[in-house]
């Protein structure tokens, strides 16, 4: 009934699985060896040839690796007037126009924005447009359904501390996941993390909410990596259980901090010997890589920016931070954002504080709000997980425009994951990821009907074969069922 | 306040009591709803007296002149609904789930199944009871839940009055794990479940009629005793259909092995939990006369056997005929019920999907699970005679963000205060320029 994956519980028997697994690996094994071979020779023949180039290299540290191969989809010319336009800055346009070509918004304006003859125009009279929805903390793919021990790729439990670990090397693309997100959910980006075992975790990855047979043709191209950090209770349970530090909080900080010294020595020594983990680290010291710390408790989010102060790095966002909204005023002053759940609460000790206002009271201080999901189901609803947290706050007498809500989960989103100057708003130049709602999508009554990511038409709700389909589903019960 | 006391061993007797301090409520002037599946009634009446129901329709209906006094609410309009009832839940059994401490959900250490009863350990004034509360919820069925073998236990109803009595029926109904859990439980297949579920009824048949404590055991004195006295004790009255049995699965092949069992022993009063794929058997379902409490909006393979998981599920069971009502355990929170049935009708305007008219999915919340859980005409509706379980709206029920101005339990109205609304108080603002935060409350 939690999610918060610091470890999922699986069963089942999948030992001749693993020896199959293994099998593969040897296969794949024995060319790698043939190549070391042949580069063997070659490297004898430098050698005589006086030549100073090593004969073995990888690529060099910073050089991109596993790098975006995203193409976006043919896309035609499109415009849809009539509609009510919430353009994710926070503004509302009435019967608005938004015009997309070549993968890009052209224009976005009122009844009078123009809109050349020759293209398709739909009618949105009734109906809402948003920028497409971006859920800052997803596991799909690497918590991919099903839920199996084979799938379950989200920790590298088997340390405190793994910076080295990317999550884009555990997305299992076939996660009928991300066809739910994007049908129901409006949902056109995505950031998936590794889990909250480790105090580090590893690197995250931002997609393109495409399907895809690798997640390289999914990778967000452009975006910064993120590196996800985990207070509290679950990197102080899962080692303390194992009788290894950290047991406690002040473990949990103490390993953090030795950790970012080293990182901070390996910086500055020239000579160092490359070294994967904390090639991570330094990404995050200059501000190339952003910090994503699961973090639910006010007081261990004030010792974080304290600790990031000292290591000279800054946190782009907490996650989960149930109990933000105790401190708006510092986390406003350290500009940092806060990714929240609309109204979980209760499940784990660090969550028991938390409540329907958390994020009212952070835009009644000026703090930044984003809502996530960190859930399957969830990332299907966020437009809705918005309009509950607004509606606390109109409770309480703090006016939060709609359009404001609908910032929380587009530009917001876009910022703290460092891609606002690509998408997360409809304004002319950015990525046409555009969702046209049956409705104001901060009801329950309304859903996507067409999805666009940049300008590719990828969900019609009245075209079944618009409708994503995982290699996993073929030829299983409803496959290409409306979901 | 309780109003209704289990009698006898299997709690399946009712008998009314009369309320201490029930008031007499009159609202008029409510977009009322009854609960039934109808849709709302403009400009309705309702009127509670001694604690339950006596009028609610429309403003000058017959009946609705027994208005006799009390507290007049004008609801101005406000929508107007009985009490959601919330089932399958825990509400009551734990603090903080992820504190083993306070977690009374499950028993992995304990040496009994069936007979675990989740009526003597129901903590009234549980933050989540409170929590609940404020979010419209009034009744609830909840229960322990399998830890150690197929058997969750025996089941409660509880009121969300936070007084001394929190439960109305005890040992309401049994719950098991077939399936994937099941068969994880059962010692790692479900042939394994099945042979467990059968071995069971039989022992617990041959206890059917038998009282007192046994100088010596009468069941399986040569074969192996599978469930310990009590345990089997515990099934009597599932086998004789007093007691219901609620099974938790999730396929159409299971749901079907949950169909013979029933053919198997008629008496089972047989409720399905969960059926994710239950459209697919929806037919046979229905002719079997077996309610569903349905996963509202599951709709992705989370395990093999929820391959064809669909968010119309509950919709294409309710119109092959099979009684739908919404189960509260695969939600984040009960509050999320509201939720789940509006998603419900959204359903309705997306091509080839079933959704919910929306007097039927509020009743899915409502009278059906009430009425699944025995409490057909008391729980969850607003009719006379039933409990003056009453809540008045501030937007639409359904609506996300809609919460309740005002709730009536048994014709009381209740506080709206718990944990989570104290935080809010204390911080609506950060101001500790006088003092810190911990003086202010």
């Amino acid at each position: 009934m939690f999610a918060d994956k610091t470890m999922r519980a699986r069963s089942g028997a999948f030992a001749m699985l693993v020896s199959a697994l293994a099998l593969a690996a040897t296969a794949t094994f024995a060319p790698a060896v043939a190549d070391a071979k042949e580069r063997d020779k070659d490297r004898k023949k430098g050698k005589d040839e006086e030549v100073s180039a090593p004969a073995f290299a990888a690529t060099k540290a910073g050089d991109p690796v596993f790098a975006s191969t995203y193409k976006p989809f043919p896309n035609i010319a499109t415009a849809i007037r009539g509609a009510t336009v919430f353009d994710g800055k926070g503004n509302r346009i009435d019967n608005g126009v938004v015009f997309m070509s070549g993968g890009k918004i052209v224009s976005v304006g009122g009844p009078d924005t123009p809109i050349p003859a020759d293209i398709a125009v739909f009618d949105g009279t009734g109906k809402f447009i948003t920028p497409g929805i971006i859920d800052i903390h997803s596991h799909l793919g690497d918590y991919p359904s099903p839920g199996v021990d084979a799938h379950s790729d989200g920790n590298e439990a088997t340390s405190p501390t793994t910076p080295e670990v990317w999550a884009e090397h555990s997305v299992w693309p076939q996660d009928p996941g991300f066809s739910r997100a994007l049908a129901n959910g409006g949902v056109t980006a995505l950031q998936i993390l590794p889990g909250s075992a480790n105090l580090m975790g590893g690197r995250s990855v931002t997609l393109k909410n495409v399907p895809a047979r690798t997640t390289q043709q999914m990778k967000f191209p452009g975006a910064p990596y993120g590196f996800k950090m985990a207070c509290g209770e679950n990197p102080k349970r899962v080692y303390g259980s194992r009788g290894r530090m950290p047991s406690t909080r002040m473990g949990n900080i103490a390993v953090n901090r030795e950790t970012w010294l080293g990182a901070i020595d390996y910086a500055n020594n020239e000579d160092a010997k490359r070294d994967l983990a904390k090639e991570t680290l330094v990404g995050v010291l200059k501000g190339e890589i952003l910090v994503h710390n699961h973090c639910y408790r006010a007081d261990e989010m004030a010792l974080v920016m304290d600790m990031a102060k000292e290591m000279g790095y800054r946190v782009s966002a907490f996650h989960h931070a149930v109990e933000a909204y105790k401190i708006g005023d510092l986390l406003r002053e350290n500009d940092v954002c806060s990714a929240i759940w609309a109204d979980w609460y209760g499940f784990k000790m660090e969550s028991y504080d938390g409540i329907l206002e958390n994020a009212a009271f952070l835009q009644r201080e000026g703090a930044c709000v984003v809502i996530h999901s960190d859930d399957q189901n969830d990332i299907q609803r966020l437009n809705q997980e918005a309009a509950k947290a607004r509606a606390a706050g109109l409770r309480m007498g703090i006016d939060i425009s709609e359009g404001t809500a609908i910032q929380w989960i587009t530009y917001n989103a876009a910022k703290a994951m460092g891609i606002e100057q690509m998408t997360g708003s409809l304004e002319e130049g950015k990525m046409a990821d555009v969702v046209l709602w049956n409705g104001n999508p901060l009801s329950v009554y309304s859903r996507p009907e067409k999805v666009w990511v940049d300008g590719a038409l990828l969900f019609d709700a009245n075209d079944p074969k618009r409708r994503p389909v995982s290699d996993f589903e073929l030829g299983q019960p409803g496959e290409g069922d409306v979901k | 306040m309780k109003r209704l006391l289990a009698l006898g061993l299997s709690g399946l007797a009712l008998a009314a009591a009369a309320p201490a301090l029930a008031q007499d409520v009159t609202i008029t002037n409510a977009r009322l709803v009854i609960g039934d599946g109808s849709e709302p009634i403009e400009g309705g009446t309702v009127v509670v007296k001694g604690g339950s129901v006596v009028y609610a329709g429309p403003a000058g209906g017959a009946g609705s002149a027994v208005t006799g006094g009390g507290t007049a609410v004008d609801a101005g309009g406000a929508w107007v609904t009985p009490g959601l009832f919330a089932t399958v839940t825990t509400l009551g059994l734990a603090d903080v789930s992820a504190v083993g401490e306070s977690n009374d959900i499950t028993a992995n250490g304990s040496p009994f199944s069936a007979a675990l009863d989740a009526s003597s350990s129901i903590n009234p004034t549980s933050q989540h009871i409170l929590v609940h509360r404020a979010a419209g919820i009034t009744r609830a069925a909840t229960s322990t839940l399998p830890a150690g073998s197929i058997f969750a236990g025996q089941g409660a109803i509880i009121d969300l009055d936070g007084d001394t009595k929190p439960v109305m029926q005890a040992r309401a109904f049994q719950m098991i794990a077939l399936g994937e859990g099941g068969a994880q439980r059962a010692g790692g297949s479900r042939v394994a479940a099945h042979v467990l579920l059968r071995a069971a009824l039989r022992e617990a048949q041959a206890l059917v009629g038998k009282v007192g404590t046994p100088q010596t055991t009468e069941i399986g004195k040569d074969d192996e005793v599978l469930l310990s006295r009590f345990d089997a004790e515990a099934l009597v009255p599932v086998v004789t259909g007093q007691q219901k049995l609620y099974i938790a699965v999730e396929r159409a092949a299971d749901i079907r092995a949950v169909l013979a069992l029933k053919a198997e022993y008629p008496k089972l009063n047989i409720v399905l939990v969960g059926a994710t794929e239950g459209w697919l058997v929806a037919n046979e379902i229905a002719a079997a006369g077996i309610p569903v409490i349905a996963n509202g909006l599951i709709d992705l393979p989370e395990t093999f056997e929820q391959l064809g998981a669909t968010q119309s599920n509950a919709g294409r069971l309710a119109q092959a005929g099979v009684k739908v009502a919404i189960n509260a355990a695969t939600l984040q929170d009960p509050r999320r019920l509201q939720q789940v049935a509006g998603n419900l009708v959204a359903l309705n305007r997306v091509p080839g999907a079933a959704g919910m008219a929306w007097g039927k999915a509020f009743a899915a919340i409502s009278s059906v699970p009430a009425d699944i859980s025995g409490m057909g005409g008391k729980a969850g509706v607003l009719k006379a005679g039933a409990l003056g379980d009453v809540v008045l709206w501030d937007g639409d029920p359904l609506e996300v963000g809609s919460v309740p101005t005002k709730v009536f339990i048994g014709g009381i109205e209740q506080s709206l205060d718990n944990h989570q609304s104290r935080l809010r108080e204390r911080y609506r603002d950060l101001d500790e320029s006088d003092l810190p935060k911990a003086y202010d409350w």
